[in-house]
């Protein structure tokens, strides 16, 4: 399993390099002008101060060779700066803890919320709880989620007052408990779903027979021989899941006000600022790689069938 | 064995097991209609049928598998010495099954749970019952895999079910349904799931382990040679209902009732080579539509106008019962 994993760390350096490029293309790409867009719009910088900024930032240079001493700088450690004079490392390193607390807090409530769910659902097939949870996810998937997000706010925030409206203020968990909440409706019904499918699949399994004519405890029956078995598909959606919600929260951290990642993103495109973009955007190509690597590896770890290296 | 003394209606004299009037619904459909057999420790009893008889379904019963909402038992007893297992409250009937009756199930692949290993699973049995720990339950697993004769025990119970054959599978298998030493254990169709070559290993495996300790064997099967070679009593089954029931070597010699006949008819013999094979015309009646009389009359030749009344089950010898109002010709050669 060692070697397979160095392997699946080797293969990402060549996807690595592969989206930076592509990320790097599409910003060179982008209509309008980095500088204008620096200054903002209706006003004019003198010449010489843009064609400082132009040597800065090499805009002038192709684009080759603009990526290839952005490389450089990579592998000697260099994100490069921000327009706004901030090291690209520094942006990251401030805004990565609150995309990880609120990835990590949607994803807990998604796994929690959702596995409980669907196994009750599951088990209580064709009865009130199951119809409950086909009911109440089929309403979660068709409202969008910035109409939930607004509603929270207004209902628990202002209304209530139980939790704050947006901001991290309030720290972990307070403040990511909406915001995490929201966001994890997002995938909450697809993990229920799947769990309740899979305990389905599993209850009506021969090897569930084989436990019980074996005289274990009906708990002992449940939990061992069709929990166990069911939750196999589910790690990988959560897996994936995971990755997602490390990554692309950029609606959520907009809507609660939240100055993770996908708000440097967000904010960072209009401005042209190719470093930040690149930089942030790799760093999220990279989290997801990793999580999809750790969930395939558990996944080996949870069904032997599957045989890694 | 302890535990069973205990239990309300315990007679020592009783039979081992003893099934009788059983009834088995699923949904509207009476799969099985008023089934009876017995054996004693020591004994094997082959029950025969097609598939579709109700033979599985019977053994199931046994088990306690057949439950709400798929099925349900609407009728009858399965006593075990006396105590009636279907009248018996839930949390005993468990504690008796895998150490009183154990079962093997016909496909070992599904039978086990993939993502297990077989140690694991049979260690399963003695924590359970008799509260071992996780360590000297996986030492007592791997002795059980000796017992069944899997070789390097020690290092195979670490596998998973996919990396064995499918006849060291079956081994498995059994190996936890004679763990904790039942004195009765249903086999359903242990080896049709298995090359020819190794069915007979696996039958020879359970006749001696049965030997050995004296188990009453119920032995579902619909290969006639199995029969012949390992049954003491034979149970005949069409239809969800026992149709013959004798000492084998008797059903063997001279059957009493036109559908064993008929089956003993339908084994390829090489004296036979090159002839059409028999088979018995028609097709098993619809469990969902019952007619009245006796289910076998469409494809019976020697129907008569009795068979409009359905054949109670007569005894027409000592421990020898057919449900044929033909009989007495079927008999006559």
């Amino acid at each position: 399993m060692g070697k397979y994993a160095l392997h699946r760390l080797l293969m990402a350096l060549p996807v690595l390099l592969g989206t930076t490029f592509l990320i790097y293309l599409a910003v060179y790409a982008l209509p309008g002008d980095p500088i204008q867009a620096l200054a903002g719009p209706n006003r004019a910088l003198s010449p010489s101060v843009e064609q400082a900024l132009r040597e800065r930032f090499h805009l002038d240079d192709p684009l080759l060779v603009q990526y290839g001493s952005y490389l450089k700088g990579l592998l000697s450690g260099d994100l490069g700066m921000s327009f706004a004079g901030r090291p690209v490392s520094e942006v990251i390193a401030a805004s990565w803890p609150v995309t990880f607390q609120l990835g990590v807090t949607a994803w807990l409530f998604m796994t929690v919320l959702g596995v409980l769910l669907g196994t009750v659902a599951g088990l209580r097939r064709g009865r009130l709880a199951d119809a409950l949870v086909l009911g109440g996810t089929t309403v979660v998937m068709g409202v969008p989620f910035f109409v939930v997000a607004y509603v929270a706010q207004i209902v628990l925030g202002v209304n209530l007052g139980w939790l704050p409206v947006s901001g991290t203020d309030a720290g972990w968990p307070l403040a990511y408990v909406m915001p995490g909440l929201v966001l994890a409706l997002y995938g909450l019904p697809q993990v229920a779903r799947l769990t309740r499918t899979s305990v389905l699949d599993n209850l009506n399994a021969d090897h569930v027979d084989t436990a019980t004519a074996k005289g274990l405890r009906p708990r002992a029956v449940v939990v061992r021989h069709v929990l166990r078995n069911s939750l196999i598909p589910v790690v990988s959606l959560l897996g994936v899941s995971l990755g997602y919600l490390l990554s692309g929260t950029v609606l959520i951290e907009g809507i609660f006000n939240l100055p993770g990642l996908g708000y440097q993103i967000f904010t960072a495109i209009p401005q042209h600022d190719g470093p930040v973009v690149v930089g942030v955007g790799t760093l999220l190509v990279l989290v997801f790689l990793l999580v999809n690597l750790l969930v395939d590896l558990l996944y080996g770890i949870l069904d032997p069938r599957i045989r890694l290296g | 064995m302890t535990r069973l003394e205990s239990l309300p209606g315990y007679d020592a004299a009783a039979p081992l097991l003893a099934v009788s009037e059983l009834r088995v619904r699923f949904g509207a459909t009476t799969v099985v209609d008023g089934v009876g057999y017995e054996v004693d420790g020591g004994q094997t009893l082959a029950v025969l049928g097609e598939s579709g008889s109700g033979k599985s379904v019977t053994a199931r019963a046994i088990m306690g598998l057949v439950r709400p909402p798929r099925g349900a038992v609407t009728a009858g007893s399965a006593r075990l010495r006396g105590v009636d297992l279907l009248t018996l409250a839930e949390e005993e009937r468990r504690r008796l099954r895998g150490t009183t009756i154990a079962m093997v199930f016909q496909d070992a692949l599904s039978a086990l749970n993939p993502v297990l290993s077989v140690g694991y699973q049979i260690a399963e049995l003695f924590r359970a019952h008799q509260g071992l720990s996780r360590k000297e339950a996986a030492r007592r697993a791997v002795e059980v895999l000796d017992l069944v004769r899997i070789p390097s025990a020690a290092r195979r119970a670490r596998d998973y079910p996919h990396q064995f054959s499918g006849g060291m599978r079956q081994r498995v298998g059994i190996g936890l349904a004679i763990a904790l030493n039942p004195q009765v254990i249903i086999a359903d169709e242990p080896t049709t799931a298995l090359d020819v070559t190794v069915q007979a290993q696996i039958i020879r495996l359970l006749g001696e382990l049965q030997r050995e300790h004296g188990t009453a064997l119920v032995l579902i099967t619909h290969d006639m040679g199995v029969v012949a070679d390992i049954a003491d009593r034979v149970a005949v089954m069409y239809a969800g209902r026992v149709v013959e029931q004798g000492a084998a070597a008797e059903v063997y010699a001279r059957p009493a009732h036109p559908y064993t006949e008929a089956l003993l008819g339908a084994i390829p013999r090489p004296e036979l080579r090159g002839r059409r094979l028999a088979v018995i015309p028609g097709a098993p009646p619809d469990p969902g539509r019952p007619e009245p009389g006796c289910r076998f009359r469409p494809r019976c030749g020697y129907a008569g106008d009795a068979c409009g009344q359905q054949p109670p089950a007569r005894e027409i010898g000592p421990g020898r019962l057919t449900a044929c109002h033909e009989w007495e010709r079927v008999t006559t050669p």
